[in-house]
């Protein structure tokens, strides 16, 4: 039989399997350190104290989101003892079932809950709580957990603030070691933007405990515990009163109002309507649905998110590299016979103004045609070999602007809208099978641009600047908040600074020439400021023209410049340029005195001229 | 007589009784004679024992064991039965009489009597292990007493009853069984552990080494085909996890642009298919499609192995498969958050988990030398549970450290050694077979409960033998290892 020397083989395995288990134990007792430590934290219970989220400030110190406390009620299941449902319900202002179903669940998974407390509900309000802590001796096993949420005092707008919510497994898996189940974080907004700074950092205290999980008394009197670290207070270039002020223009209407500071590219005021309501803010995950329902998107935040044709507003951009590019000078003149014509029968048509004119007039009377002959010489330029050539040059000069990429600002989901290239067309048309003519619309900002309202309010910081941009930011540099420095940095354009108030001029005129003059914007005149704009009438395949107004004002030491979008809005002196003349008006002088243009602007209701999805 | 054996009993069952103190002596009174402790009840138990001990060695005759097995045999499977019916619940099982102050196991002398039965069986002239009916026969000595433990919801006691393949294999069972319960057991528990991926790639691994080895043709080439696939396999996880870090980072970055960020975002995303691809769909295509042409080389070359191989691969497929469907409908609920935690597929340290993790803290924190005599924390403040009975070890960990429990594993290593190495010398069968059982009951428990401990086996309520409080078991265990001291004792007599 060849099982003779099988009682080796079995002695060699007993041999192995102790190995197994020494090296085994050696690993529990001297390579893994983890084990003595769990010792010593055997019989401490942590319990979590969680920060104060920090407070976000406007410009001037205002407050745009605070807190207030609020309480989760925990429960930890195997200390309840048998107690009056009702009773309890009726304190935390529940139905009895609720309290049933919640404890019914606790007793399925309590082999995975043990000795844990659990939390049976979530931002109960002071007043409940208070109720609550008067009576909780009679409901053992029952606790409250301060907990703070968000407090809204102005009504800056849910876009633009961003929500907070309960972390879901998803978030906790995209940001490793950061949160756990049960922590927050800001979502959207600036919330999102400056979560790191605005959340703190988690404390605990340390309570002693006997093996049946009984909490007996506090850990050394408290001397081991950590204070929870609240998080940084954020200030934000954001004007309180601007962005409410805002907010109340654009009520009832689709759009956006992003409002800059030249100087310095902070973000004074960024509006999208509709949004959600900071009312709802809190606590969003009651009114997600209603919201994720509502056709009008309240969570799209357009003035970052939406790409829009900007109109006749992007003349200047196509005046400006004209200028530069040497086919352009400011005295030249061009007829325009309610239109410009080309090929056989075709017209890109225009309103009726005099002509010819020259380019300051061209911009305050926002005439098509000049810019379809100064599109044409850009792009058919005997320097470039051909259009195609042409066109890219303009997409770079365009780019300098900021158009079709990201600005990079510090606002969460920025878009980067879109500006075409000969590939564009080559795509379409074939190459060479394109002139100057098939993407004449470019010259009036339609055609396949795009670009979000915050690209328009950077383009009229950048040209009440002259010639340079700062990247748009929300976050001001506060005690303990850096900034990035790329925020410090000017920003040049590819068109050389001197060209810039040869177009200002034009601006100026579009505004200040008096209302039966020609001048397209003499609406958003303001006395005694000397407010630039231009006009833009967007079309919108979906309704009704989109009506457009970039304005900055003064004309010299620019404090403000603002685009407004308003969708549907027909021209863009109906909506658009009011609004953003009033803005204007209420940042630079404090106060409104149109008060019946501010009135017809507010009560104004284009919700229904607007095709919903 | 083999006295070294007995010195090596006597030292575990006074470890075993100092350390009952010592886990018991907050909570209970503070004598290691006071009667109302469990050290002083264990004393007891301990006194009886050496007399049972005396009794067998020198009192009863020897040859009674061989004569009385098959009775003895039925008599104690009559009581495994009984007991289902006649016994209260404790904790899930129906295992115990309750005799007034007694409380024992059948399932304990149970052990005694099915290793005297397969000895005797063993032993018998025309008995050839080789032969199908002899061994269904050893195989039904040995699994009708498991399976009516099993029906007392005593799975791991049942469990024991495994280690008697160990004797099968002394007595000349093929080597292949235990290579193929070993397999069996390393897929089902890689299969929980590491999931279906691993445990196949391990079967695939297995066979082709086998494959390779034992098969016909050049063994290199086979070989080194079998390494490489192997090896892009074993990559294959990780650049599948790359490949969908990349798809989540692209996620993300959609996610902060879509204006509802809760909404499913794997749905928008064209990539976000390869989130739902697995590795192990991968793997099985690779592994079914390649079976056909395997399967008619076999036929081709008259590839006998080859043949069995591919069988085994689809049978081994199959049971890692439904491995899943037994763990959650054939196991019990208390037996599967063991088995969960064990495998660390639920870290649930306040449920499950508190027995393993509260061990594996008290055994951690005694580093090399032990806190002491006396001075273990996690253990008398009582935060192990069943700490004098199945959890002893963690005192012995606690308090006397690494070197302590290398000291008494080594114990236990010398007991087992012993009895095989005196087994082997033994002439008579039945002895030397009886000498193997007695080793193999001995080396599952140990192994088994040291195991559940240290967190390498699942938390099975099996007793270390002698050293764990309990009369039932230290009597069975006394038992056991004296018969074979008196059937030893008597073979050298006659040679």
């Amino acid at each position: 039989m060849d099982s003779e020397g099988r009682h080796i083989r079995l002695l060699i395995g007993l041999g192995a399997a102790a190995l197994l288990l020494l090296g085994k134990i050696f690993s529990l007792q001297i390579v893994n350190s983890r084990y003595k430590e769990d010792a010593d934290r055997n019989s401490t219970i942590y319990e979590t104290i969680y920060p104060t989220r920090g407070v976000i400030y406007d410009r001037n110190g205002e407050v745009l989101v605070g807190n207030k406390v609020a309480y989760d009620i925990l429960v930890s299941p195997r200390e309840v003892q048998a107690f009056d449902t009702v009773a309890l319900a009726t304190v935390l202002g529940v139905e009895p079932d609720f309290i049933r179903s919640k404890l019914d669940d606790y007793h399925r998974r309590r082999s995975s809950i043990g000795f844990q407390a659990v939390t049976m509900m979530r931002m109960v309000p002071s007043e409940v709580y208070m109720r609550f802590d008067e009576v909780k001796y009679k409901f053992p096993g029952f606790r409250g957990q301060v907990r703070g949420i968000r407090d809204y005092p102005v009504n800056a707008g849910g876009n633009l603030l961003g929500y907070v919510s309960e972390v879901n497994q998803a978030y906790i898996d995209r940001h490793p070691g950061e949160y756990r189940s049960g922590d927050y974080a800001g979502m959207t907004g600036i919330e999102a933007a400056r979560e790191k700074d605005l959340r703190g950092e988690k404390g605990y205290h340390i309570y002693l405990r006997n093996s049946r999980n009984q909490i007996e008394q506090s850990y050394k009197d408290g001397a081991e515990d950590k204070e929870a670290i609240p998080g940084h207070d954020i200030v934000t270039t954001i004007d309180a009163q601007l962005q409410q002020y805002g907010q109340e223009l654009m009520q009832n209407k689709v759009g956006s109002i992003v409002a800059i500071e030249p100087s310095t590219g902070e973000i004074l005021a960024l509006v999208s309507s509709p949004g959600v309501d900071v009312s709802q803010l809190a606590d969003i995950g009651k009114y997600w649905n209603e919201i994720a329902q509502n056709p009008y998107k309240p969570m799209y935040n357009r003035a970052v998110q939406a790409s829009y044709p900007p109109g006749s507003v992007f003349k200047l951009v196509n005046g400006l590299i004209g200028l530069q590019e040497g086919v352009l000078r400011p005295e030249m003149m061009y007829p325009c016979s309610k239109g410009y014509h080309f090929g056989a029968g075709h017209k890109l048509g225009c309103h009726g103004h005099k002509s010819p004119i020259n380019m300051e007039e061209s911009i305050m009377m926002s005439c098509n045609a000049y810019y379809c002959y100064v599109l044409k010489n850009i792009l058919d330029n005997d320097k470039y070999a051909n259009v195609a050539e042409g066109l890219d040059a303009w997409h770079e000069y365009v780019e300098s602007f900021g158009f079709g990429r990201k600005l990079g600002s510090d606002f969460p989901a920025e878009l980067a809208g879109s500006i075409p290239t000969s590939k564009t067309y080559n795509r379409v048309y074939r190459r060479g099978g394109w002139n100057s003519t098939t993407v004449i619309s470019l010259s009036i900002g339609q055609g396949e641009i795009l670009a979000t309202p915050m690209h328009l309010a950077n383009l009229c910081a950048t040209i009440a600047n002259r010639g340079y941009y700062y990247i748009p930011h929300i976050i001001k540099a506060s005690e303990g908040v850096e900034i990035d420095s790329r925020f410090y940095e000017k920003q040049y354009t590819k068109v050389d600074t001197v060209h810039f108030p040869k177009v200002i001029r034009g601006m100026w005129r579009a505004v200040n020439s008096g209302a039966g003059m020609g001048g397209t914007a003499w609406i958003a005149h303001i006395d005694s400021l000397d407010v630039c704009g231009k006009t833009g009438t967007a079309q919108n395949p979906r309704g009704a023209d989109n009506s457009v107004f970039i304005c900055f004002a003064p004309m010299d030491n620019p404090k403000i410049a603002i685009a407004a979008y308003v969708e549907n809005g027909g021209f863009g002196a109906t909506y658009a340029a009011p609004m953003a003349s009033l803005m204007v008006e209420k940042y630079l002088k404090g106060s409104v005195s149109r008060t019946a243009l501010e009135e017809r602007m507010k009560q104004a209701n284009l919700m229904s001229r607007v095709k919903r999805d | 007589m083999d006295w070294a054996l007995i010195g090596v009993y006597l030292l575990l069952i006074v470890i075993g009784w100092l350390n009952i103190f010592a886990a018991t002596h907050t909570s209970e009174p503070g004598s290691l004679l006071d009667f109302h402790g469990r050290a002083g009840k264990q004393f007891v138990w301990i006194l009886t024992a050496l007399g049972l001990a005396v009794l067998i060695l020198f009192l009863l005759p020897p040859r009674l064991w061989e004569g009385l097995c098959i009775p003895f045999y039925v008599f104690v499977l009559g009581l495994l039965v009984l007991v289902i019916f006649v016994s209260s619940d404790v904790k899930g099982s129906h295992s115990w009489f309750d005799l007034g102050p007694i409380r024992f196991q059948p399932a304990e002398i149970s052990k005694i009597s099915t290793s005297l039965v397969l000895s005797w069986l063993v032993s018998q002239q025309n008995f050839k292990i080789t032969k199908l009916k002899d061994f269904i026969l050893a195989c039904l000595v040995i699994g009708v007493p498991m399976l009516v433990i099993v029906a007392e919801s005593e799975t791991g006691s049942a469990l024991v009853y495994a280690g008697f393949i160990f004797v099968l294999y002394r007595e000349g069972l093929s080597g292949w069984w235990l290579g193929l319960i070993g397999l069996v057991i390393a897929l089902f528990v890689g299969t929980l552990t590491m999931g279906p991926y691993w445990s196949i790639l391990l079967l695939a691994a297995v066979l082709l080494a086998c494959n390779a080895f034992m098969g016909k043709g050049p063994m290199e080439k086979k070989l080194l085909w079998s390494g490489i696939f192997v090896l892009v396999m074993a990559l294959l996880p990780a650049l599948m996890d790359w490949l969908c870090s990349l798809v989540n980072a692209h996620i993300e970055w959609m996610a902060q642009r879509i204006w509802v960020p809760e909404a499913s975002d794997n749905d928008r995303y064209f990539w976000s298919f390869l989130l739902k691809v697995k590795p192990i769909y991968i793997l099985l295509a690779l592994g079914f499609a390649s079976l056909p042409i395997l399967g008619y080389k076999a036929y081709r070359k008259r590839e006998t192995f080859l043949g069995i191989s591919i069988a085994a691969f689809v049978v081994g497929v199959l049971l890692v498969f439904s491995t899943d469907y037994i763990f959650q409908n054939v196991l019990q609920d208390h037996q599967r958050s063991r088995i969960e935690v064990l495998l660390g597929m639920k870290e649930d340290l306040a449920g499950a988990g508190y027995n393993v993790n509260q061990s594996k803290i008290a055994i951690g924190s005694g580093g090399l030398l032990g806190k002491g005599f006396l001075q273990g924390t996690q253990t008398t403040f009582g935060f192990v549970p069943e700490q004098s009975t199945d959890f002893i070890f963690c005192t012995v960990g606690e308090e006397w450290g690494f070197v302590g429990c290398l000291v008494v594993i080594a114990l236990y290593v010398f007991l087992i050694a012993r009895i095989i190495l005196d087994a082997e010398r033994c002439r008579g069968h039945f002895t030397r077979t009886y000498g193997y059982c007695v080793a193999s009951c001995i080396f599952m428990h140990l192994f088994i409960n040291i195991g559940m401990t240290v967190g390498l086996m699942p938390v099975i309520g099996i007793p270390l033998p002698l050293l764990s409080y309990g009369g039932s078991s230290l009597w069975a265990f006394t038992i056991l290892i004296f018969i074979f001291l008196a059937l030893y004792r008597d073979e050298k007599k006659y040679f």
